[in-house]
């Protein structure tokens, strides 16, 4: 057995995977927030808790309508969406006249209401939710043994950020959405229904934090809190990646679940802290994040 | 990012007839506060009413910056946390009497201040509130790591220091005159800062900072000022805390305690003279009297923010004040 | 066991707000100060809240209701929730002895805010009857003449998990630690008695705490470290993350996994196809005896469809031995001083339908036997919460740490 650093070869190798599959989950959620943020101008403080929300979805749908993590992983973005499409429209499209602080207090206490019901209703020791069979049991990959589900956790979220990247980048709509953001009166003269693409990207960005949410239901514990230790990180994630910045919210998410991962190898106390160290670290050298233009 | 010059905080402006920087009415008010800071304790319990008065302190302090300057911070729970930590540990172990430990809180804040300011100071709205709240998460894994904050169970048993080394502050009635005063003298303080000729070039940069820049103010360091005396007595806000309740834990550091703040004073009036104080007792009071409720608390909050964000912008204060045709 | 069912519930309930809404108001003059006032302090909305919590309560008023009525004693329930936060605990606490009459502090959650519980009790010489905290602090180092220790301890879970285990067959361990007091204490002590009966404890892995949510790296190091079994110094979340994970990747049957900390409310959010096999310990079941179950019987109409873990029906145990020690020296005399009550306390032998026969030790210890438990497989479970096979009991003697020295009560 080969060693790197005084550690086994396979275990590291092993650990970097595990780094990749958590940098999976803080990908999809930056890209939801960055995706918000660049064209709404509002950090979506709600993120956390509409993640939470998708995994409850899933687990809602199994038990009360028996319905499995396949479709649950189509309805519950689709639902969770809807419910972001209704926020958007009674609440936060209320706001964009205002400093974007405002948006950020109202999603702020819309996170706290979310998870404070779900508390009431649900308790907080979590509720049970299966890998599906059809992932079920793990591969040899020669160092380590991966279980299916994380394999599928990794393959989805590339694919998912890479269509949102196409998406925005290379179609019409896409486009339109990026002409909004730099000049939205003008967008707006050229007969786009400007409030309507607004709404729909919002409720986009919700539905990909739900998708994250019904990923992550099998494997983490499906609680009213789970967003919230999650979403501290994700902001981290934002900012070194740039605010708005897509590419740059998917490939610092990546990143950064590596790096953590590393970080888990050889000195595992810190690896919570690490991220907030490298924010640090790069605010001091790019202002702007890596990625981001700067304001 | 649109530029400063479109921060349309809901502020409510001062009138230019004065005296000593308040209006009449804002000096009646002034002195029915005084009276019921003074004649309250006989009626309500002092302990709570001191942890009103630590709270009022810190969100006067936030205030100074968002209702001033128009800086939304979302991590002065870094400063008000040290504050108490530092204020305990010198109580406990070193054995400081009360006012040296409590300076020495609000020092720590200002040392941290500097350091957060530094590096935040230069971006605006949105990109300020995340870097500053980035920092603070910084903070409280220091906090939940480093030795002398005692972790999980944070410096217990610390003992109500002596004011001067020799008043005794064991009865809650001597600590909560101590409290009252430190509470009043940084009341008046920050009121003398915002009406001094600093004060003005700090509201001429919340309005419209190119035109500041242009008129010859380094609008960075008036700002990193202003920063600074806030995380000062937001310390000092958490040391006195700390010795009132005899107890420093990773609450005081917490995201949620930054999130409070910004409640209060929200939900208060931001940029009002007196809104920060009535934010921090009806929030104090509802944490203290809905806690048998559990979750509850957390969806109040909420709701509250959601409700004030939307269509009670100017706060309580702020309210009471347009209707009157007053800025209070 | 018959016994009349809780029927002073409703007017109970009402009582216990009334004390709070009228907190703020100045004191009252209260009629000779014979209603005792029980305040049930736990968490009502974090993660503990599903161990401790309302369910901490209505065991606590089934308790007064059974024996309060008999005896004469009038007896109020409050409750509130500390969030987990030592200083607001401490505030209520505070608030409770000074305002509302408060006598005796129940439950409590969550060391750092037990430890604070725990001074304030002192000072204000009132009773702290902990059953939710795990420190050993509390008997020893902080023992105070106010506080008595129900239900069960970082020690006690340490004692009955790890050397029982290694007795049948698990003996070479690995274990995943919360970076925290709590979680050091647990792996420290257990590695303890697995070293002391021939195991062997081949690595751990430190894990930040709060904020960890995949486990994944720590199992793969534990199984590339072929272990045979994997501890987990953790509580609440955290464990049924890593239960989780560790159904994922497979480590059984390879690896047993013993969840140091861990009750049956824990055990029915992650599901018999999720926590079959696991290791752990109670110092109650409901399943148990037929004391235990006529005790559940009892309970059922105000457990609303959960069952009680050991630290809500410790909750029970400790608000019955309580009353019988205040029943004994008379309401007044145990209003003025709340070490008396301690004293009584400690001088009679306990004997509840939760814990059966025990008694209190001087450094305010109750000593009752431990369990081991294994949790069933869905085939073995023969209906709703059904869940554990008996494995191992600790005698009483054995199953607590033995005298602290540090603790200055049992000097003299």
């Amino acid at each position: 057995m080969f060693t790197i650093f005084g550690i086994p070869g396979p275990l590291l190798f092993g650990q970097l995977l595990l780094g990749l599959i958590n940098g999976a989950f803080y990908a999809m959620l930056s890209l939801g927030l960055a995706v918000i943020f660049g064209l709404l101008n509002i950090i979506n403080f709600a993120h956390g808790a509409l993640f939470m929300m998708g995994a409850f979805v899933a687990w809602m749908l199994l038990n009360y309508a028996g319905i499995g993590y396949w479709w649950a992983l189509l309805l519950a973005p689709l639902i969770v969406g809807a419910f972001g499409l209704v926020l958007e429209r009674t609440l936060i499209s209320r706001l964009y006249k205002l400093d974007h602080l405002y948006g950020l207090l109202l999603t702020f206490g819309l996170a706290l209401v979310i998870e404070g019901l779900f508390r009431n209703e649900y308790g907080s020791s979590g509720m049970p939710y299966q890998i599906p069979s059809a992932l079920q049991g793990a591969t040899n990959l020669g160092f380590m043994f991966l279980p299916n589900y994380r394999g599928w956790v990794v393959v989805a979220a590339l694919v998912v950020c890479l269509a949102t990247w196409l998406l925005i980048e290379k179609t019409k709509l896409g486009a339109m959405l990026r002409a909004a953001t730099e000049n939205a009166p003008l967008v707006q003269a050229f007969g786009v229904n400007v409030p309507r693409m607004v709404t729909l990207t919002y409720a986009g960005g919700v539905a990909l934090a739900a998708l994250a949410g019904v990923l992550a239901a099998p494997i983490y514990s499906v609680n009213p809190n789970m967003g919230s230790s999650f979403i501290n990180t994700v902001f981290a994630v934002v900012v070194i990646g740039g605010m708005g910045s897509i590419i740059g919210s998917v490939l610092t998410g990546f990143g950064l679940g590596v790096i953590e991962g590393l970080t888990k190898v050889f000195y595992p106390e810190a690896s919570a802290t690490v991220v907030f160290v490298v924010m640090a670290i790069v605010l001091l050298t790019r202002p702007a994040g890596l990625f981001g233009k700067a304001a | 990012m649109t530029s400063s010059a479109s921060t349309t905080l809901a502020v409510a402006r001062s009138s230019p007839a004065t005296v000593f920087g308040y209006t009449p009415v804002q000096a009646i008010a002034l002195a029915v506060m005084v009276a019921l800071v003074a004649f309250t304790p006989s009626v309500l319990y002092p302990v709570f009413l001191m942890k009103v008065l630590c709270f009022a302190m810190f969100a006067c302090a936030f205030n100074l910056l968002i209702g001033y300057v128009g800086l939304l911070s979302f991590g002065h729970a870094a400063f008000f946390g040290m504050g108490s930590y530092v204020t305990a540990w010198t109580a406990k172990n070193w054995g400081l009497s009360a006012e040296l430990a409590i300076l020495l809180g609000g020092v720590t804040g200002a040392g941290i201040g500097v350091v957060f300011g530094w590096l935040a100071i230069r971006r605006l709205g949105i990109y300020f509130a995340m870097i500053t709240l980035a920092l603070a998460q910084m903070v409280y894994f220091v906090c939940l790591e480093a030795p002398f904050t005692g972790g999980e169970d944070g410096i217990q048993q610390v003992p109500r220091a002596k004011l001067l080394g020799f008043i005794s502050m064991q009865s809650d009635m001597a600590m909560y005159w101590l409290v009252a005063g430190l509470f009043l003298f940084f009341f008046l303080l920050i009121h003398r800062i915002v009406h001094s000729p600093f004060g003005q070039v700090l509201k001429a940069v919340r309005e419209n900072e190119p035109r500041a820049t242009s008129l010859g103010y380094r609008t960075n360091d008036y700002k990193l000022i202003a920063f600074i005396i806030s995380s000062f007595i937001a310390g000092i806000a958490g040391g006195t805390k700390a010795l009132v309740f005899g107890i420093a834990t990773l609450t005081d550091v917490h995201f949620s305690m930054s999130g409070e703040v910004v409640l209060m004073v929200l939900l208060g009036g931001l940029g009002t003279v007196f809104g920060p104080v009535v934010g921090a007792l009806v929030v104090t009071a509802m944490e203290n009297y809905l806690a048998q409720f559990g979750a509850w608390v957390t969806v109040t909050q909420g709701a509250i923010f959601v409700v004030c964000v939307l269509a009670f912008r100017r706060g309580i204060i702020g309210e009471i004040g347009a209707r009157l045709k007053l800025a209070l | 066991m018959t016994r009349p069912m809780p029927t002073r519930r409703a007017t109970l309930l009402g009582a216990a707000t009334l004390p709070l809404a009228a907190g703020l108001a100045a004191p009252r003059a209260r009629a000779a100060g014979k209603t005792i006032r029980i305040g049930v302090l736990n968490d009502m909305s974090g993660p503990y809240r599903d161990t401790t919590g309302q369910l901490s309560v209505a065991c606590t008023r089934l308790a007064v209701a059974e024996f309060a009525a008999s005896k004469g004693l009038t007896v109020d329930v409050l409750s509130a929730d500390h969030q987990n936060k030592p200083d607001v605990g401490a505030g209520i606490a505070r608030q409770w002895f000074d305002r509302d009459d408060v006598d005796m502090i129940m439950d409590v959650p969550t060391s750092s805010v037990a430890l604070a519980v725990n001074s304030v009790c002192r000072e204000k010489n009132k009773v702290f009857i902990n059953s939710g905290a795990a420190t050993t602090a509390l008997t020893g180092k902080q023992c105070s003449p106010n506080t008595i220790h129900y239900t069960y301890d970082t020690w006690m879970l340490a004692r009955s998990t790890g050397g029982n285990t290694v007795k049948s067959g698990g003996d070479t361990w690995y274990f995943v630690t919360a970076d925290y007091v709590f979680g050091h204490e647990l792996e420290e002590i257990t590695a303890r008695f697995v070293t002391e009966a021939k195991g062997k404890v081949l690595g751990h892995a430190i894990y930040p705490f709060p904020g960890t949510t995949d486990f994944s790296s720590f199992l793969l190091a534990a199984q590339a470290a072929g272990a045979k079994v994997l501890g987990l110094a953790n509580a609440g979340t955290d464990t049924v993350n890593c239960v989780k994970q560790a159904h994922e990747f497979g480590l059984a049957p390879a690896m047993r996994v013993a969840a140091l900390l861990m009750t049956i409310p824990d055990v029915h959010a992650l599901g018999l196809a999720t926590a079959r096999g696991l290791l752990l310990t109670e110092s109650f079941y409901w399943n148990l005896n037929d004391r235990t179950r006529a005790f559940t019987a009892r309970a059922k109409p105000a457990l609303g469809g959960r069952m009680a873990n050991m630290i809500q029906a410790g909750c029970y145990a400790g608000t019955l031995h309580y009353l019988k020690a205040v029943a004994d020296i008379g309401a007044d005399a145990a209003k003025a001083d709340g070490a008396a009550v301690v004293a009584r306390m400690k001088a009679m032998p306990t004997d509840d339908d939760v814990f059966g026969p025990g008694k209190i030790r001087a450094d305010g210890q109750l000593l009752v036997p431990s369990y081991l438990f294994e949790v069933k497989t869905p085939e073995q479970s023969k209906g709703e919460w059904d869940y554990y096979n008996l494995l191992a009991t600790t005698a009483p003697g054995e199953a607590w740490q033995p005298v602290d020295p540090g603790c200055p009560l049992v000097k003299a």
